[in-house]
């Protein structure tokens, strides 16, 4: 019978090497997959090929240096370089300084909980799979919201975005994020 | 903080976490994350949408020196930018706004004060001091308006507002918050418009207040 991949992903496996080990090889490799992605990404929203390499080289360089803040019980590997991307993205193009939440303290002797990782990470590739899933156009407003460029209005007005399959999932997400998050106050 | 009750609403928040919340806002949504768990959750929950568009982005070629300019960069020593942490009542993103010293309160009158953070085109963001008992201006509102309660609570027409809480004023709300009983009460208030007076305070002393 196939078995469901069960493997932590590739990216929380970098990620980790950095933080704990300051990897070097790792976070090369994190590099080679990561910064073309980001590159598109960002030059999906109209931003210049230069000023999108600039922002990368940033990204990757804040990736490195707070690794140390990386959590893989509390934030998926992607989702947490996202959050980097979109505020780097602002305080260059913006000059802005974004307001931050505090973070969370860290109990002080939590010991990794590989099930715990794993099945937040399935959850994020099922969320993927249900991206992938979306017609163009349905697509399309997903990004457009997650790239900065609807304001807080368009995305209420957008009835049901995100869309079907992609709301059930982010509630699913939610449900174990929220359930990990009181554990830690 | 499990008793907070009134929350940022969703499409606020994937807002705030994209970049395309202007500035007085972010700041209340990245105060109210501070001391809320549901939505600190719900924010992790629209990064890993956002985590997901990057990973299926079509890739682009990176220059051929930028990694080697890069990795070469990785042991630069960096001076970090001061963090902010929470102090006392104010999360970390009020106390960055100060720049970690306590507020500065100038007086409304009736022993209402006011502090305000900052005041740009888009909008303005302030901390109001209200003692128990006293009301704030009966006002209604151009725009959009934000109150995060930090110390005490507040009550109007829709309900109560304590620690953690948040009120969200539209062109509709026309309502006078009063401060419960107890601590005086202190709140993040961020607007997108200046806010209209209809009582107490003429709406010719609006500029002078800068309210």
């Amino acid at each position: 019978m196939p078995q469901p991949k069960q493997e932590t992903s590739q990216l929380t496996v970098w990620l980790v090497a950095v933080r704990d080990h300051r990897d070097r090889d790792a976070f090369s490799q994190l590099f080679d997959h990561l910064a073309p992605r980001l590159k598109g990404f960002v030059m999906r929203s109209g931003t210049g090929a230069a000023q999108a390499e600039e922002i990368v080289q940033d990204v990757m360089l804040t990736v490195w240096r707070k690794a140390s803040m990386f959590d893989p019980h509390r934030a998926q590997a992607s989702a947490w370089i996202y959050q980097i991307a979109r505020n780097r993205h602002i305080d260059i193009v913006r000059k802005e300084n974004r307001p931050i939440p505090d973070e969370l303290t860290h109990e002080p002797a939590v010991e990794p909980d590989a099930s715990h990782i794993l099945a937040f990470d399935q959850e994020a590739s099922q969320l993927k799979s249900a991206i992938e899933q979306l017609q163009p156009d349905q697509k399309e407003i997903i990004e457009k919201a997650y790239l900065g460029d609807l304001t807080h209005k368009e995305i209420s007005d957008q009835t049901g975005l995100p869309l079907g399959t992609v709301k059930s999932r982010i509630r699913l997400g939610l449900s174990r994020l929220r359930k990990e998050l009181k554990g830690l106050r | 903080m499990s008793a907070i009750t009134h929350h940022i609403p969703d499409s606020m928040i994937a807002a705030y976490a994209s970049g395309n919340l202007p500035q007085p806002f972010a700041m209340v949504v990245a105060s109210h994350i501070s001391v809320c768990t549901e939505c600190r959750a719900a924010l992790g929950a629209h990064q890993t949408v956002g985590g997901a568009l990057i990973e299926q982005s079509d890739e682009i070629a990176i220059s051929a020196d930028m990694k080697n300019n890069m990795m070469a960069l990785l042991d630069e020593p960096v001076t970090p930018k001061p963090v902010y942490d929470a102090k006392g009542v104010y999360p970390g993103p009020v106390m960055q706004a100060l720049k970690g010293k306590p507020p500065r309160w100038k007086s409304l009158g009736m022993g209402v004060k006011q502090s305000i953070l900052a005041q740009e085109g888009s909008g303005s963001v302030r901390l109001l001091y209200i003692p128990a008992g006293q009301a704030v201006p009966d006002h209604s509102h151009n725009g959009l308006e934000l109150t995060l309660v930090l110390q005490g609570s507040f009550s109007d027409e829709t309900g109560r507002f304590a620690r953690g809480d948040v009120e969200i004023g539209d062109t509709d709300l026309e309502h006078t918050p009063i401060a419960d009983a107890g601590d005086p009460c202190i709140c993040l208030a961020a607007t997108d418009a200046p806010l209209r007076f209809n009582a107490l305070i003429p709406r010719l002393l609006q500029p002078l207040f800068r309210i």
